[in-house]
């Protein structure tokens, strides 16, 4: 079945959208991610105009969020203490990260720069976790070896402010959380995803977060970054495709409800290995479009009527 | 210049009052709906003469040629700069259809002249006005082969040689399929008669296209109401959201 966009302009397969939400959802339910990372490319690969898929994307992502935060929430995996403060971090690091987009568009290299962070920053991510949880789970077949601490006590836990995180199980100072914040929010702003392939490793590593609360908690952040997202974009450039993001969503609040069901049977380590591997895939797709010579050099910007 | 012009209209018009074009279309409106996949417009038409046909000149030929509305656009070409692809230069183009189609009884460089191209803009490369490119980058001609390589591609720029049927050098039709990814507003169809290289008569028509319904709607709010337009698709957001939420709540208990 074709169905022709009002605001993309192009007539897309109605059940392809479904899939392709659905499949989004489901990565987003089971790894706490927004999708956002994944949403994007695919939509390009679609024929859907970059700017209409990077606002249409951001509108997705909060769907599959809210979906994502009320299975969450069933099963107490929210902390949000833990969620303001990130969001306030959030809000500053997204403000300076809109500033260096302006900077960077001003200097007519604004898709390299989204590209090279892409890479950056998804394979580093993406080497770092997939590392550890090899390790872990390399530990854990291994009975009698030494367990290691959740979180061992190190300069973090000096710092002053410290507050209590109840539903994390952690008391500590409000700096490194509003720090995390500010990064996430920054390099969303600057890659246009809501940042969850972000926060989860560094809530796990850089906060000591109980894996049980990280993936609510990152969902509950998520939704305030892309809704922020979704209506500066509508507002700016009348962006957002509404018919592409209700068949989007409608896929992918299904597929979040799935992939939060099979990810509460994963072990925590095997669903650490799986999205490692997924981030690093999406990080040598790109960097491979960056070293390969393309098949056609020449492309055209948008301005159509 | 205009003179050279006006002289030339006068030595045309001999042989464009001995034939002339009557035309018509299968529909001069397209709706774009929610299940709009493309369409196709039937142009037709016949060649009325005073008399019997010219005799000591060349064959008849017809070009059809439909024309969506231009813009300007930006062409950029990628270089390998520290082993890395990236837009190292780029070109301003001033104007260029969004969509163009030329359909001929024959091929182009056999029955058309350059002079008759460049009065009448009938070629894709006449059509898009290139002005002062030439002076942004020093290959400007690659960029604006660029440009018709990556929208033919898309399907927006289409020659279609000898897919105009002509009989008895009177009655003629072609079919012109206007693609999926259609851009609203009015679309310029010419018809063109030629004897010897030379356009004879020439005929406008309009096709509206336009967004209907629920596509209008949704493109009307976007554009006049849209923090209205964003605030909903939040609320459509977090509604279906929880809504998917709920409802598989409801299966498993």
């Amino acid at each position: 079945m074709q169905l022709y966009l009002p605001i993309a302009e192009v007539s897309v397969n109605a059940f392809l959208l479904l899939g392709l939400g659905g499949i989004v959802g489901f990565m987003s339910g089971m790894f706490g991610v927004g999708g956002g990372f994944l949403i994007t490319p695919l939509l390009f690969f679609i024929g859907v105009p970059p700017a209409v898929a990077v606002a249409t994307g951001a509108n997705q992502v909060v769907a599959s969020s809210v979906s994502g935060v009320l299975a969450q929430l069933r099963r107490k995996g929210v902390d949000f203490t833990m969620g303001w403060v990130l969001l306030v971090g959030g809000i500053v690091g997204s403000a300076i990260g809109i500033w260096v987009f302006r900077l960077m568009t001003a200097a007519g290299q604004v898709d390299l720069f989204v590209q090279l962070s892409y890479v950056i920053f998804l394979g580093l991510i993406g080497a770092m976790m997939f590392q550890e949880s090899l390790r872990s789970l390399l530990r854990a077949r291994k009975p009698g070896a030494p367990i290691r601490r959740a979180h061992v006590h190190s300069w973090v836990h000096g710092l002053p402010f410290k507050m209590k995180f109840r539903a994390s199980g952690l008391y500590i100072s409000v700096i490194p959380p509003l720090a995390v914040g500010a990064l996430v929010g920054f390099l969303a702003a600057i890659m246009g995803v809501g940042g969850g392939f972000i926060m989860v490793p560094a809530m796990i590593y850089l906060l000591g977060m109980p894996t049980k609360v990280v993936i609510g908690t990152s969902l509950f952040q998520i939704i305030f970054v892309t809704a922020f997202t979704t209506v500066m974009h509508a507002v700016t450039s009348q962006t957002v495709d509404m018919m592409l993001a209700l068949l989007l969503i409608l896929g992918g609040v299904v597929g979040a409800q799935i992939g939060t069901r099979v990810g509460m049977r994963l072990k925590a380590e095997q669903l650490r290995i799986l999205l490692s591997l997924l981030v690093l895939a999406v990080s040598v797709r790109i960097a491979v479009d960056l070293l390969l010579e393309p098949s056609e050099l020449y492309s055209v910007a948008g301005a159509l009527p | 210049m205009i003179r050279l012009a006006l002289l030339l209209v006068a030595l045309a018009l001999p042989a464009a009052a001995q034939e002339q074009i009557v035309a018509g279309m299968s529909q001069n409106r397209v709706s774009i709906t929610a299940d709009f996949d493309g369409s196709e417009i039937l142009i037709y038409g016949a060649v009325k003469r005073a008399g019997p046909p010219p005799e000591g000149v060349g064959p008849l030929e017809v070009i059809v040629t439909v024309q969506g509305p231009s813009t300007p656009v930006t062409v950029r070409r990628k270089d390998r700069v520290a082993g890395i692809w990236l837009n190292n230069a780029e070109v301003r183009v001033d104007s260029a259809p969004s969509f163009y189609a030329v359909a001929t009884t024959g091929p182009l460089d056999h029955i058309l002249s350059d002079t008759d191209n460049l009065r009448h803009a009938i070629t894709i490369e006449r059509v898009i006005r290139a002005v002062g490119i030439t002076q942004e980058a020093d290959r400007a001609g690659e960029f604006l082969l660029g440009l018709l390589r990556v929208r033919t591609d898309e399907g927006r720029y289409r020659v279609l040689q000898g897919k105009v049927e002509l009989t008895e050098e009177t009655l003629f039709r072609t079919d012109v399929i206007l693609p999926a990814n259609l851009t609203e507003g009015e679309y310029k169809v010419r018809l063109f008669l030629l004897r010897d290289k030379r356009v004879i008569a020439h005929q406008e028509r309009v096709i509206g296209v336009r967004k209907e319904g629920l596509e209008r709607w949704i493109f009307n709010l976007a554009q006049e109401e849209p923090l209205i337009y964003g605030l909903l698709s939040l609320v459509l957001a977090a509604v279906a959201g929880w809504g998917a939420s709920a409802a598989f709540r409801l299966v498993r208990a």
